[in-house]
């Protein structure tokens, strides 16, 4: 039901960008999926801001944003696990995944707040193709489960 | 606590401080494996993680790596680590020979993948289809894909929505008991099933 309403206003937004930017819009196959979604989770896509819910798809080029309440958990096609804390912004820079070959690039980028990883198949199957930006470091992810945080207090 | 105080001062003397970021390796939660990352420095440097709980912490133009107590870390990122999704469910399912019938053994098995779909928000399941090599690679491939549209009808009758199941076939190619060309091998007649 929830998803149903989320799909129809994503749906119509997406309609619209489309309208504006001509027809071109980037691959629509999505590189992951919203498994948990508390307090404020806002998704930015194609320029708009829409609240998340569990179900919705995140695509390459997206942003999760959360506010002070806010967390989410999501899974990605090669099986990577994320968790998003309070206050973060996470953007997905990049997520191509061959499912025969596994071959692939994951490329996140946390410009603000923490982050927990459990990496997949793509970082499994080939060094240094996932790959987490901060705005201080570049982190070559071999594998398997971190955690990131950015602008924290020591 | 010097670098925090060089912080501060920083603060009042510059209006602003660069960011420590971090970086925390763990144990793998459920194998205790630990993986490895290497950390460059924006500013310079380079730290590999590779020893549970080990850090690396960029800023002020450095890395430094370092190693954390398990149970600090456990306990500043307890909301993040808890927030994680449920690992990825496997199943394995086999067939009758040259078939998409699953076996008895595999049919009884169903209802145990159901009941972990029904437990997952928003459930995806991902089917592999493989055979043994008794026939050509391009037959096999065609089984293979059968065998995962089969098990993904199954699915279906049960209840799941097919809009969330990826059917895939890899023929004859990676076989789970490596056997000569020809050879019948009940155990590679089978499907991988993820839940995630």
């Amino acid at each position: 039901m929830m998803l149903k309403r989320w799909k129809s206003s994503f749906l119509a937004s997406l309609l619209l960008a489309a309208g504006l930017a001509g027809n071109a819009w980037a691959d629509p196959q999505p590189a992951g999926v919203f498994k948990r979604v508390e307090g404020s989770v806002t998704v930015q896509h194609e320029g708009n801001r829409v609240p998340a819910v569990v179900g919705m798809p995140v695509y390459a080029s997206d942003h999760v944003i959360t506010g002070a309440d806010g967390s989410a958990g999501l899974t990605f096609e090669d099986a990577s696990l994320l968790s998003v804390g309070p206050s973060s912004d996470l953007a997905v820079d990049r997520f191509t995944f061959d499912t025969t070959t596994y071959d692939g690039a994951f490329e996140l980028s946390l410009a603000q707040g923490r982050l927990a990883v459990v990496s997949g198949k793509i970082a499994k199957h080939q060094q240094d193709a996932m790959k987490v930006r901060t705005p201080g470091s570049i982190l070559g992810v071999r594998g398997t489960e971190f955690v990131v945080e950015v602008g924290g207090k020591s | 606590m010097i670098a925090r105080l060089g912080c501060a001062f920083l603060l009042i003397g510059l209006a602003g401080c660069a960011t420590t970021d971090r970086v925390i390796l763990l144990p793998d939660d459920v194998s205790g494996k630990v993986g490895k990352i290497n950390v460059v420095g924006r500013g310079g440097g380079e730290v590999l993680l590779d020893s549970a709980y080990g850090e690396a912490r960029a800023g002020n133009g450095e890395v430094r790596a370092g190693t954390l107590e398990a149970e600090d870390v456990r306990q500043r990122f307890a909301k993040e680590l808890a927030g994680l999704p449920a690992r990825p469910a496997s199943f394995l399912l086999y067939f009758e020979n040259d078939s998409n019938q699953l076996t008895a053994d595999s049919r009884a098995l169903l209802p145990a993948i159901l009941e972990e779909v029904r437990r997952r928000p928003a459930p995806e399941v991902v089917v592999i289809g493989h055979t043994d090599r008794v026939g050509t690679v391009e037959y096999n491939d065609k089984l293979s894909l059968e065998r995962a549209r089969a098990t993904r009808e199954l699915l279906i009758a049960a209840g799941f929505d097919g809009a969330h199941i990826e059917v895939a076939g890899r023929g004859e190619r990676e076989p789970l008991i490596p056997t000569d060309d020809e050879v019948p091998e009940p155990r590679n007649r089978r499907v991988e099933i993820s839940v995630r």
